[in-house]
């Protein structure tokens, strides 16, 4: 059983555990599932005096429970790699680590950072917890996602 | 801390394991998810939201509250073209850094350090849609 944890786990547990996320932050915390609110969140925080409406109107203080949970998962990251795992493996390709690698992880990460906010929502937003919910716009925004990371590996 | 807040770092930190010991949060999975070399991502969206779907199901059909007593409201976010234009512009940098936000932070606490550009390079971003927002087709 041990053994079995410290390996990569297979789909059919990953998935569902991921699906319970769900119901388990609705259940004990009455709050629907979503990251990316946390940039927005860290932005108006870190710029308190920004003239930005986007910024300014951010209720950030009815959302540390977002910011703790975003918390949690850099805790469960050490945890996971770590602790639970046989040995812990890296996440980014060497190719990375270099100035091309960064100036790539910029750009992406802008893209990934301005097109979240501008969907109003990720992978875990729209894709698990909307589509979860049944929400049309939500398997819109999925198929987005899909389109522009198709278009990057084919065409670009 | 209250209940709620305890609740949502230990969901957090369940969430961190499981995105690491699921390998979602690697490069290398997610490339092989874009070029259709592996099924492996395919699945665990689909069965994730599979559980989700039921478990909402669930709790909607049995009027569930939460676990102090509130009524559960689940939070929809409406449509508008940003959710096009915004989805797609997100699905590129998800290819590029083979991280959606979830996973950014995953692979920090993970020891994938170099994560921390994408990280702020994403704050940077959600700026940029800050500082545009007004201008842009919603």
């Amino acid at each position: 059983m041990w053994d079995k944890i410290l390996q990569p786990w297979p789909w059919y547990i990953t998935g569902p555990l991921i699906g319970l996320m769900v119901p388990s932050l609705l259940l004990f915390t009455g709050k629907t599932f979503g990251i990316s609110g946390s940039f927005r969140r860290i932005d108006a925080i870190c710029l308190p005096k920004s003239k930005l409406s986007y910024l300014r109107t951010d209720r950030w203080r009815d959302y540390i429970w977002q910011l703790l949970m975003v918390a949690g998962i850099v805790i469960g990251g050490y945890i996971g790699n770590h602790l639970l795992s046989a040995e812990p493996v890296p996440f980014l390709p060497e190719s990375y680590y270099n100035t091309s690698g960064v100036i790539k992880l910029v750009i992406g990460g802008i893209l990934v950072g301005f097109g979240t906010r501008y969907a109003n929502g990720c992978t875990s937003g729209h894709t698990i917890m909307g589509l979860s919910n049944l929400r049309w716009p939500s398997l819109v925004a999925t198929i987005s996602f899909f389109i522009g990371g198709l278009f990057t590996t084919f065409v670009l | 801390m209250s209940l709620k807040r305890t609740m949502a770092l230990l969901v957090g930190i369940a969430f961190g394991i499981i995105l690491v010991k699921g390998q979602v949060i690697s490069w290398f999975e997610i490339q092989k998810m874009f070029r259709f070399q592996s099924a492996y991502m395919y699945l665990v969206i689909g069965s994730s939201v599979v559980v989700g779907a039921i478990s909402l199901l669930i709790i909607k059909r049995l009027e569930m509250k939460t676990v102090s007593g509130e009524e559960i409201e689940i939070r929809e976010k409406p449509f508008n073209k940003g959710v096009i234009y915004g989805g797609i512009i997100f699905g590129m940098g998800w290819a590029i850094t083979g991280a959606c936000p979830g996973p950014i932070y995953a692979q920090i606490g993970s020891g994938t350090y170099l994560a921390l550009v994408t990280f702020v390079s994403a704050l940077g971003g959600a700026y940029l849609y800050a500082l545009l927002q007004p201008k842009l087709p919603h």
